[in-house]
């Protein structure tokens, strides 16, 4: 059985980092706004996504700039019409290389009892957090099973494994999320392009400002993640070296659901 | 929409059979798709790289029963007409 690693193969071949660029979707602030740093540090030239905050991003970008990357802001929310490809033509004007590495990470909780959710609430939390995501995903293969490496990262939370009281909406997304990557992963592994997620626990950011204490104290390290912490499994699944890992589920919990 | 002839329809899609690993002295009209070890996801990328080349999108369910390179190529050359 040949178990030639496609990287052996390839020795003399350019990185992937000068093929194609990163899209970091939800960019502008929390764990977006890490991972695009990441991604950047990593080599990779980052379009900045962004849905309100133009001057988050533009800082991040800037941010990137002055650590000597290259990225380039872009902005539109994932949810709406022709998203998929506005943000990734988008992403390849600004950068002029088409997105290899695609991070679904863009997303809203809209909390509420079951009993108590709207319709539109529920749209809006799967429509963001789980169909942009597909969509996205679908045109971003194109590229990436031509060129024969792509790597997509999507943004689960630990509550679509189990439950979280109040977050229905999002639960469903999420797990949903962690299904697709899975059938996906399967699907074109052998394309050379890699499909992961990663379900973060309790992350301090502005999506978990005002989240009790309380749940700190259930978290086995006793404290919050960092979105930085979140930003390095990120980078690592996007890298070469991770390039045998595709369908996998990482989770950065400080042990919560250990 | 680009026009095209068998012949030149017929060149891109052995090209781009080579490149998903078929032995191109292997393909011939009525070779199929299993015997050259073409399998769905090749078909998907050969519908994206027709859709590229030639403007026309070819869907799964255009693409069921086609198990033959003559009968894909034909496929594609009615659709680009
Ligand atoms: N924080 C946690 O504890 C935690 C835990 C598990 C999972 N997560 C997941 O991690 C991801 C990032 O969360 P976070 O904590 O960093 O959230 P955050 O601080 O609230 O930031 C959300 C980001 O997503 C962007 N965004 C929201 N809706 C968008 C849309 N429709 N189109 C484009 N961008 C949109 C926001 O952009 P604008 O500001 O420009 O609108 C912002 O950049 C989410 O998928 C979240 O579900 C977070």
């Amino acid at each position: 059985m040949s178990a030639t690693a496609p990287a052996a193969e390839q020795a003399a071949a350019p990185p992937p980092t000068a093929l194609g660029c990163a899209l970091v979707t939800g960019g502008s602030r929390g764990i977006g706004a890490a991972i695009a740093r990441e991604l950047a540090a990593g080599g990779w030239q980052v379009a900045v996504n962004y849905r309100s905050g133009a001057e988050q991003a533009a800082a991040v970008v800037e941010e990137i700039q002055a650590a000597g990357g290259t990225a380039a802001a872009v902005g539109g929310d994932v949810a709406g019409p022709d998203a998929a490809a506005a943000l990734l033509g988008g992403a390849e004007e600004a950068l002029g290389l088409p997105v290899l590495t695609l991070v679904n990470n863009a997303g809203v909780r809209h909390d509420a009892l079951s009993p108590q959710i709207t319709d539109d609430e529920w749209d809006a939390v799967i429509d963001t957090n789980l169909s942009a995501a597909f969509r996205l995903t679908r045109a971003a293969l194109r590229p990436m099973m031509r060129a024969r490496f792509g790597r997509v990262v999507n943004i689960a939370s630990i509550v679509g494994q189990r439950a979280n009281p109040g977050q229905a909406n999002y639960a469903a997304a999420k797990a949903g999320l962690v299904a697709f990557t899975k059938t996906v992963a399967a699907e074109v592994a052998r394309r050379g392009v890699t499909v992961n997620a990663v379900a973060p626990g309790l992350i301090a950011t502005d999506m978990t400002e005002g989240v009790g204490e309380s749940l700190l104290a259930a978290v086995p390290a006793r404290r919050a993640g960092t979105p930085e912490e979140v930003a390095a499994c990120v980078g690592f699944l996007a890298s070469p070296g991770a390039s045998y890992v595709t369908g996998s589920l990482l989770t950065v919990d400080g042990g919560l659901s250990a | 929409m680009a026009t095209a002839t068998r012949d030149q329809v017929a060149t891109r899609v052995e090209d781009a059979l080579v490149e998903f690993g078929a032995d191109r002295d292997a393909i011939a009209d009525d070779a199929t798709f299993e015997a050259l070890d073409i399998d769905s996801l090749d078909l998907v990328e050969l519908a994206q790289i027709v859709e590229d080349d030639y403007g026309v999108a070819l869907t799964t369910k255009d693409l069921e029963g086609i198990d033959t390179v003559g009968k894909a190529i034909d496929l594609v050359v009615e659709r680009v007409g």
